[in-house]
């Protein structure tokens, strides 16, 4: 009901609860993998899905103050990683309006399915390709070939998080937007 | 009437339709509410009552959208006219659920949320806010998080945030659902107090009459399926048999006076527990229904299912929650725990399910101590239900959900489905099975819960307040459908705060405390034990009083017949 | 689930007893002054004021010591990562060259890479004591109001508030359903196989989500409801008006961000060279 119009209180809501959800997440929801050093970030898959949902700004913004949070918890923020997790937020809130009008009417079909991942990949290669990388070599000076390499791993891992986790978040979510009507007991 | 009041509230020939429902949730309400009045507004779930309140405050239509009829004026103004913003400062709403309506991250800053919005200077601000907590009993508190205070506490900060509004309407969407007995009665005692002190309009929206009767009210308007039913005195719609046939509960002690043949009407003046008279031959009734009425059995030997030996947990060390606690649950059983937020209740639970290990003490499971199993193992003999049904579902279908945790423990496809089909007929979800879960009532969504726990066929099923939040035909619903699951051989252990579920079906009581079991008894000797009672922030009922008015010599004797008689009319 | 997360606590010391705002600025104006330069002097003056600022606060070991290892451990990562990486980065940037000893294939190690691994400590070493700081030393009901202080829009301060309130209830929301999760069979532990592991959290996430999507639901309800976005700004109950401490904080914090900008860019170079 609330979701047929964008509303801005809405937004803020979304930003703060997202926020919340992401640093949760980012703290307790790593799953290690066998490549070490190398984890699933449940985080990614819920920020996809909350840019989705509540748009762009809502995107970067919950990515910029969810990682801040989760790394002041811890004590020391990162801040070329926080840029790139607010452009991943930024970039898959652009593909918000068609998919989400999709899922909002309970219909979701392969074709949103491909243009929710083109999103996400193009996403998750600009921040950890490009932007995350660049920014330690900028702020830290840190070693190239170090800071590709890492930027490379975390990026090809966040895409095949979201395109998983993400695309599994997004059908579910979509189903539970079924509208009712179509619905008979069975003997 | 003829009354000169204004109205604060006024609808005429209104009916609403939400935009995804292919019905009107209201129709053709023609109602006014004058200024200064207290008024309550009763339904069943689904009458509507919600929808009328949000018509007051504004969330219909500007939150929730839909097609509006007819005129609804707020204040004097049109609602359609009005944004939500100008009718903010009209209406001041206290919501259902204290957590989401506390967004600040303190007492005073909540408090003070209003006022900041209105962009008020500081200084003024603090002393309002002190003010406003202070009329609310809070004052105490104001640099405390929402996470340290209890239910009760936080309504009353909503409270204080909506009293420095200063709106002319206030409204309490079913204050007392999230709130325990003794939280419940504050409450209802404060909006008396506001009504009393600030002369306002003052509308309560709520299923448990008997509860907010404690404090007189001008009318109360019945809802039914999105009409007005009754707008009725209070001493004219107990007298009638309107309640009864909405499926809404009258409050105790005019069922027991019903009981003892006494006709009620007007002049008996129902409305409350003090006023009811039982001078023209009440007491004499009462007294001869109670020589009569069969006398209560004694508490039942069980077998031991569940056994707890001095059990002692500490979250951080040095704060124990629970020390040296022991207690049995006996096969077939259907026990209820009660005892004060915090004191241990849902720690328990978690320690038997294995979400955390006692620092001291066993848990016996038929004799056999059971520190070694894992979570998975204890599941599959006992099942614990979670109080919030969205905690526990995460599957589309509702036979998916029901199956999953077979799946998981590899079960055969065959198997499964019967096993399923069988649990789906048992909760009477059968005709739902291939149904979304989201297309679910919260009592349905409830009931796929407790499905999915019964799959995996434990002998224990623990349930964390599975009635808060229902209204009577619900909490019925599923109550007696846990009954049935107890004859079936099932032991019930009921977490819980409501006193109409330990009256009506539970067959002991366990009050905890102090980390410890305080009381271990009938639940007729718990709820008429005033210390006891206190412990466990419930009330006394409302029986006890009629018992001590009608000069019946033994109260707890009374109660005890009455719920003799009460379960005897359930059955039949 | 257990993890502690580092929280203010009420204390009092000049430290505690700036306002939000000014610790906010001081903190952005801080990191990005530490970021800029690589000025080994610039660092280690704002070393220097780091310590001295922490023993001021007067904030106890046990409230940070456990993120203090944690810190320590992912910092030596990072060291071994540049020196496997890249073992000759430092005799990229000073260009000299002064070897130490040789350890096998192109690992050398050298003055020059020692040095900028020293650096890269001290950038660290001096954000990060005030990262700590700025958390253990400012009310959490604070930060919204320091946020527009400094001129964010109060829409987006209010939103870092409502993720500061409702996160030990999402925690909670989440310690609820993987509990359940976990007492119906579903395993996200490393015993279970990654890609099944991958779909047993669907099974955490959907629930935990569905009931965020209702809470905003609620809390944008609620909020609607007492008026926030009615106007262009608002005022804070939490907001501290600006003092002479606090002036003085920003202006030392502005003057040591020029002089290190001075210092860093005289010679067109990030880096202090003491190898030429």
């Amino acid at each position: 009901m609330a979701f047929s119009k964008r509303n801005p209180i809405e937004t803020v809501v979304a930003i703060g609860i997202g926020s919340a959800l992401f640093t949760i997440l980012g703290r307790f929801g790593s799953i290690p993998t066998w490549i070490p050093d190398t984890n699933v970030e449940t985080t990614y898959a819920l920020l996809a899905l909350f840019a989705v949902l509540y748009g762009p700004l809502a995107g970067v913004l919950i990515g910029f103050i969810g990682h801040t949070l989760k790394d002041l918890t811890y004590g020391t923020p990162w801040f070329s990683w926080i840029i790139a997790s607010a452009a991943v937020g930024l970039i898959i809130g652009l593909a918000s309006g068609k998919v989400r009008a999709v899922i909002d009417d309970g219909d979701f079909s392969f074709k949103t399915i491909i243009r929710f991942n083109l999103y996400q990949i193009a996403a998750n290669a600009v921040a950890w390709f490009v932007i995350a990388p660049s920014l330690d070599i900028l702020i830290y000076a840190e070693p190239a070939n170090k800071v590709y390499t890492q930027g490379l791993v975390a990026g090809a891992s966040n895409m095949v998080t979201v395109a998983i986790l993400g695309t599994l978040l997004l059908a579910a979510y979509g189903r539970t937007r079924v509208k009712k009507g179509s619905l008979t007991r069975e003997a | 009437m003829g009354d000169n009041r204004r109205p604060a509230a006024e609808f005429k020939g209104f009916s609403f339709q939400y935009r995804a429902q292919s019905e009107p949730t209201l129709h053709d309400i023609d109602l006014v509410i004058h200024e200064g009045e207290k008024v309550l507004i009763v339904g069943p779930s689904g009458s509507g009552k919600s929808t009328l309140a949000h018509c007051i405050n504004g969330l219909v239509p500007h939150f929730h959208a839909g097609e509006m009829e007819g005129e609804a004026l707020i204040g004097g103004e049109n609602l359609a006219e009005l944004d939500i913003f100008a009718l903010s400062r009209k209406v001041g709403t206290v919501l259902q659920d204290p957590d989401g309506q506390f967004v600040g991250m303190t007492v005073a800053e909540d408090i003070a949320f209003t006022l900041e919005n209105d962009g008020m200077p500081q200084a003024e601000m603090k002393a309002k806010v002190a003010a406003a907590a202070r009329s609310v009993g809070m004052e105490g508190h104001l640099e405390s998080s929402p996470q340290s205070l209890s239910g009760g506490q936080k309504q009353r900060t909503s409270m204080a945030g909506v009293l420095v509004g200063e709106a002319g309407i206030l409204l309490f969407d079913e204050p007392l659902a999230s709130l325990d007995p003794e939280a419940g009665r504050l409450a209802v005692e404060m909006i008396d107090d506001i009504h009393r002190q600030t002369g306002c309009t003052v509308i309560i929206v709520e299923h448990r009459l008997e509860e907010v009767l404690h404090r007189s009210v001008d009318r109360i308007i019945v809802m039914g399926e999105g009409r007005i039913v009754a707008d009725l005195s209070p001493e004219e719609l107990l007298s009638s048999s309107t309640l009864r046939e909405l499926g809404l509960r009258e409050p105790l002690y005019l069922t027991a006076l019903r009981y003892a043949g006494c006709p009620i009407g007007p002049e008996l003046k129902p409305a409350s527990i003090e006023t009811v008279s039982l001078e023209s031959g009440g007491a004499d009734q009462l007294r001869a229904w109670h020589e009569a009425a069969e006398a209560a059995q004694p508490l039942l030997a069980r077998e031991p299912v569940l056994e707890l030996e001095g059990i002692s947990y500490a979250y951080d060390a040095g704060k124990e929650v629970l020390s040296g606690l022991s207690l049995s649950i006996g096969e077939g059983e259907l026990v209820g725990i009660v005892g004060r937020n915090g004191a241990g209740k849902s720690t328990l639970s978690r320690l038997i399910c294995g979400f955390g290990r006692p620092t001291a003490g066993r848990i016996l499971y038929r004799g056999r101590d059971i520190a070694g199993d894992t979570i998975k193992e204890r599941s599959e003999r006992i099942g614990y239900v979670m109080q919030n049904p969205n905690h526990m579902i995460s599957k589309h279908l509702i036979y998916d959900e029901v199956a999953l945790g077979l799946q998981l423990r590899g079960a055969g496809e065959e198997e499964i489905r019967e096993r399923v089909l069988e649990t789906l007929k048992i909760c009477g979800l059968h005709p739902f099975r291939s149904w979304p879960i989201s297309a679910l009532s919260y009592g349905q969504k409830k009931r796929v819960t407790i499905a999915s726990i019964l799959v995996l066929d434990p002998e224990v099923i623990i349930l964390d307040e599975p009635t808060a939040g229902q209204d009577f035909r619900h909490y019925n619903e599923m109550m007696e459908f846990l009954l049935e699951l107890n004859r079936r051989g099932k032991s019930i252990v009921v977490i819980t705060h409501d006193m109409h579920l330990l009256l009506e079906y539970a067959e002991r009581t366990l009050v905890i405390g102090e980390g410890r079991v305080l009381a271990d008894a009938l639940p007729a000797d718990v709820l008429t034990d005033a210390a006891l009672v206190e412990e466990a922030s419930l009330r006394e009922t409302s029986l006890q009083r009629l018992a001590a008015r009608a000069g019946i010599g033994d109260p707890r004797e009374f109660v005890r017949r009455f719920i003799v008689r009460d379960r005897e009319a359930r059955r039949s | 689930m257990k993890a502690r997360m580092i929280a203010y606590r009420h204390q009092d010391s000049p430290i505690h007893r700036l306002g939000g705002a000014a610790k906010l600025a001081f903190f952005a104006i801080w990191s990005v002054t530490a970021m800029m330069t690589y000025d080994t002097r610039a660092l280690g003056f704002m070393l220097a004021i780091a310590v001295a600022a922490f023993a001021v606060s007067k904030v106890k070991f046990a409230d940070y010591g456990f993120v203090l290892y944690l810190i320590l451990f992912f910092f030596l990562l990072n060291h071994i990562a540049i020196f496997l990486f890249s073992p000759l980065e430092g005799v990229k940037i000073y260009g000299t060259r002064h070897d130490l000893l040789h350890l096998a294939g192109r690992y050398w190690v050298t003055e020059e890479q020692l040095f900028y691994q020293f650096n890269i400590a001290l950038k660290y070493m001096t954000v990060i004591p005030m990262a700590l700081l700025f958390i253990l030393t400012t009310h959490p009901g604070e930060f919204a109001s320091s946020l527009n202080r400094i001129g964010i829009s109060y829409r987006i301060a209010y939103s870092v508030s409502i993720a500061l309130r409702y996160i030990p209830d999402i925690q909670r929301d989440f310690q609820n359903i993987s509990h359940s999760a976990q007492a119906r069979g579903i395993d996200i532990s490393r015993k279970e196989k990654l890609l099944k592991r991958l779909k047993n959290v669907v099974g955490i996430l959907m629930p935990l989500i569905l009931t965020s999507v209702q809470r905003i639901e609620t809390v944008s309800a609620a909020m609607e409801l007492r008026g926030f976005g009615r106007g262009r700004g608002r005022t804070w109950y939490n907001a501290r008006p600006f003092r002479t401490g606090d002036y003085a904080a920003v202006a030392l914090v502005v003057a040591i961000a020029a002089v290190t900008a001075w210092l860093t860019f005289r010679d067109g170079s990030r880096f202090y060279n003491p190898f030429r």
